[in-house]
């Protein structure tokens, strides 16, 4: 039987004024009804860029399709008329996307984006009324686990949690029942134990509905419990392809491989350098409370809500939460970037809560912060000599003779060529930019970092070179760290010492491996369960 | 949104109290009056006038007591115009200028929002390059010169148009409408432009397109709403431009606007029609703009929603 649908040594260039890309080069692959196909590879191997080419929803131009073919059902999808195209978009193939934030229109009811694709079917006799395709899409709302679905019907994407809109645009993929289901990372934005449940609803329609699926993924560790079969892709090429378990044990090639040990998993290898009699921070009661305009009615968000931690000299601290858990704002309270309510937090002895602005400035020096998004935190207008240049000059720490020498041996130390030391930010990948907001939070040798999710925007391959570096840079420069992330295992591979947030309350603190092993609050245990195992046999035997 | 148009309103009040104190000073430190023209008068006769118009008192109680007029709605006498006040003057322009006005503003958003969108959808190609250049020579183009040169064409050569009058012979209205009317459609044109292109590379147009929509659904229902907000909020200053900036037009076409005393009055030197026009036209200007913000919140429903709950 042919499969349901099978590409064909399919090509994709994007003729750029820079010379052309080969995006995708000469790759096939075919999946068929109920079976699942993972495409795995970092941002850049042209994963996304295969399946937007299936719906020819890629911009034309800069992209062109050179060459291939695409059978769906026997026609062709890369030869076929715009209207024809439409009659496979939305219904036969349908597609979620990565972030559910940007993906759903801000400007109408969750509901009327639901039944758009009934009520304008191109084929007209299956077109429904209004009334008719509001009834199946509060069904398949409740279907996808939207509580009071038919009140939430009215609502506006900003209404609802990430989560709870990726269950909208699934239920929105499955309501004119597609026989294929193309999922670009459907997870990567959502915390873990978001992911586990939008991996088991996924899994769990695609069983009861006999589709096919297509899931993108730059984490392995993410399809494993989900694949039937994996294609792993780099740079525009097919590296490799075939069952998921042979893809896991049995591979000879050197790129998946480098994926699979890619993956954060297991404890951390370099020795605790805590002194353990020796708080460099310590937080006592603290309290930061918003008010929140958003609503219809004005209520407080009590973001941090009475915490009280120490945090020892040399000491990795991990804190992990979900998003909405308060640990951003803990970290930014700590460094006094947000006023707090009450309590107080005392950095090496001195109260900083007492301090005036102006008296907190060579404070600063001492702790600094690295941001989640290397793209939106460095100023696109400074260059990275700019950018690591101010803090030195501003606190004094270098005279404008020095500082040329100065950036350029933090270059070297956060493993960035000298030789960019004139670029913009737009000039570097994620990972080398993630690397100059490092570079800015050591140049004035700080006692404390706080860092604020560093890794969670990189591909897993990136991830595990910053996390190094971070270590690196925490022994070389004697470096005390509060490390913030929702992602367990990158916790543990990193920290000495959890701390676990919810709703703003402590939860559970405890030794990294201790907490691991035994667990003690029931939350805590539901996070550590739903984190991905890389491993498919140990994930089908945990289901 | 009562709550929100009200503090608005409040905060209206100083900002014309400096309108009126500025524009008081200015009016009043320009050399010559109102009554200094052309033909010597005589001593006593300036003296009897400036009495009547309590031009004799000392300026600071000049000022108070044109404010406590104001205050009630009188912007007082004027002095070129005998026997009649200003609020009756503006009054006899106004729902010309107010109808030319609306007409320019429906050319504008019409011939506007189409290039613009038209424009957008095949960004950097014939079909941007030919409305956008358009709108540029629009955007250059001044109405004292599109406006003779239309009266030449369509209605000297052509005789299709009348060539000016208004109200007096049908399709004597369009010819000022399109003068008046198409810097603003052009300006329209490249905001609607760059507003669309904006929200046609968001992920949910994306989104839309893969669920299988036409692309007229696309443009007309996920697109223009969000794409349309810098035109929303250009609309509130540019009907008030449109208001104050008529006189070029009125003057070419013999309109008998408001454009007309406003300029007059300050050759005049007719400090109440100065101040009074200046005022009004600065009321305008506030009021239009709060209407352009609330029909951007309107547009926004997580704006809606806030603004709804702090009422």
């Amino acid at each position: 039987m042919a499969a349901l649908l099978d590409v064909k040594n399919l090509k994709v260039h994007f003729h750029t004024r820079n010379g052309v890309i080969k995006a995708v080069d000469d790759v096939s692959f075919s999946v068929n009804a109920g079976e699942t196909l993972a495409i795995v590879g970092e941002s850049g191997s042209g994963k996304s860029v295969t399946c937007y080419s299936l719906l020819d929803l890629l911009p034309k131009p800069p992209a062109k399709i050179e060459g291939g073919t695409a059978m769906f059902d026997g026609e062709d999808l890369l030869n076929c008329s715009a209207d024809r195209m439409r009659h496979f978009r939305g219904n036969d193939i349908a597609m979620i996307f990565q972030d559910p934030m940007t993906s759903l229109n801000p400007n109408l009811t969750v509901g009327e984006q639901l039944v758009e694709p009934l009520i304008y079917h191109p084929d007209k006799a299956r077109r429904q009324d209004r009334a008719a395709a509001k009834l199946r899409a509060i069904d398949l709302l409740d279907e996808v686990g939207i509580l009071d679905s038919e009140r939430r019907f009215d609502s506006y994407p900003h209404e609802f949690s990430g989560g709870m809109r990726q269950r909208v645009m699934i239920a929105m993929a499955l309501i004119n029942e597609p026989r294929l289901l193309i999922c670009d990372e459907p997870t990567t934005a959502l915390d873990v134990t978001i992911q586990a449940q939008i991996l088991g609803l996924i899994k769990e329609l695609q069983q009861s509905r006999d589709v096919a699926v297509i899931f993108i993924s730059h984490d392995l560790g993410v399809v494993a419990g989900i694949a039937d079969k994996i294609l792993v892709m780099c740079n525009g090429v097919a590296m490799e392809s075939g069952k998921t378990d042979n893809i896991f044990y049995k591979t000879k090639n050197d790129y998946t491989k480098r994926l699979l040990n890619a993956i954060p998993g297991g404890p951390k290898t370099m020795k605790n350098r805590a002194q353990a009699r020796n708080p460099l921070v310590e937080v006592k009661n603290i309290r930061t409370w918003f008010k929140d305009y958003s609503g219809s009615k004005t209520i407080i968000v009590k973001a941090v809500d009475d915490i009280s931690l120490t945090i020892k000299r040399g000491e990795i601290l991990g804190l992990v939460g979900e998003s909405g858990s308060g640990k951003s704002t803990l970290g930014r309270s700590i460094l006094q970037l947000v006023p707090t309510q009450e309590g107080t937090v005392t950095f090496d002895g001195t109260d900083l809560g007492s301090l005036s602005p102006r008296q907190l400035v060579p404070w600063r020096r001492r702790m600094q912060m690295i941001f989640q998004d290397p793209y939106a935190s460095l100023n696109p207008r400074m260059t990275v000599f700019e950018t690591l240049a101010e803090p030195l000059l501003y606190h004094g720490i270098a005279d404008k003779s020095a500082v040329t020498e100065q950036v350029q041996a933090l270059m070297d130390d956060v493993g960035l060529a000298r030789a960019h030391m004139r670029k913009y930010p737009h000039e570097f990948s994620g990972g080398q930019r993630q690397r100059i907001a490092i570079g800015r939070a050591i140049a004035t040798k700080p006692e404390l970092i706080i860092a604020d999710e560093p890794v969670s925007a990189l591909d897993v391959t990136i991830q595990a070179q910053i996390l190094d570096l971070i270590l690196g840079l925490v022994e070389r420069h004697n470096l005390t760290m509060m490390f913030i992330s929702h992602d367990l295992s990158v916790v543990r591979y990193i920290s000495d010492r959890v701390m676990v947030m919810h709703h703003g309350v402590l939860v559970e603190q405890g030794k990294t491996e201790t907490l691991w092993a035994k667990p003690k609050k029931a939350y805590t245990k539901n996070l550590l369960k739903a984190i991905p195992i890389a491993d498919p046999r140990l994930e089908r035997a945990r289901n | 949104m009562f709550k929100f148009a009200l503090g608005r309103l409040l905060q209206a009040i100083p900002v014309l109290l400096v309108v009126i104190t500025m524009t008081f000073m200015l009016v009043h430190s320009a050399p010559g009056g109102p009554f200094s023209a052309d033909k010597a008068v005589p001593e006593e006769v300036l003296k009897a006038l400036e009495a009547q118009y309590n031009l004799d008192q000392p300026l600071w109680q000049q000022y108070l007591s044109y404010l406590g007029d104001v205050v009630q709605g009188d912007m007082g006498p004027s002095f070129k115009y005998p026997g009649r006040n200003v609020n009756e003057l503006i009054m006899s322009g106004l729902s010309t200028t107010a109808e030319l006005g609306f007409y320019a503003m429906l050319v504008a958003i019409f011939i506007g929002v189409i290039a613009g969108v038209t424009a957008s959808m095949r960004p950097n190609t014939m079909q941007d390059y030919v409305p956008m250049t358009a709108a540029m020579i629009g955007i250059c183009m001044p109405s004292f010169l599109l406006g003779p040169l239309l009266v030449l064409v369509f209605g000297i050569h052509l005789e299709w148009l009348p060539v000016s009058g208004w109200n007096e012979i049908p399709g004597d209205k369009i010819m000022p409408a399109i003068t008046l009317g198409t810097g603003y459609a052009a300006y329209i044109a490249r905001l609607s432009r760059g507003g669309m292109l904006e929200v046609l590379s968001q992920d949910y147009i994306r989104t839309a397109r893969a669920k299988g929509l036409s692309e007229f659904l696309i443009i007309s229902k996920h697109a223009l709403r969000g794409g349309l907000i810098p035109v929303v909020a250009f609309l509130g200053p540019a009907f008030a431009g449109l208001l104050g900036g008529s006189f070029v037009v009125e003057t070419i076409f013999q309109i008998p606007g408001l454009g007309r005393f406003y300029v007059q009055a300050a050759f005049n030197r007719d400090y109440t029609m100065i101040l009074g026009t200046t005022v009004f036209f600065a009321t305008l200007i506030i009021l239009f703009n709060l209407l352009s913000d609330m029909l951007a919140i309107w547009l926004n429903p997580k704006l809606r929603q806030q603004v709804r709950g702090d009422s």
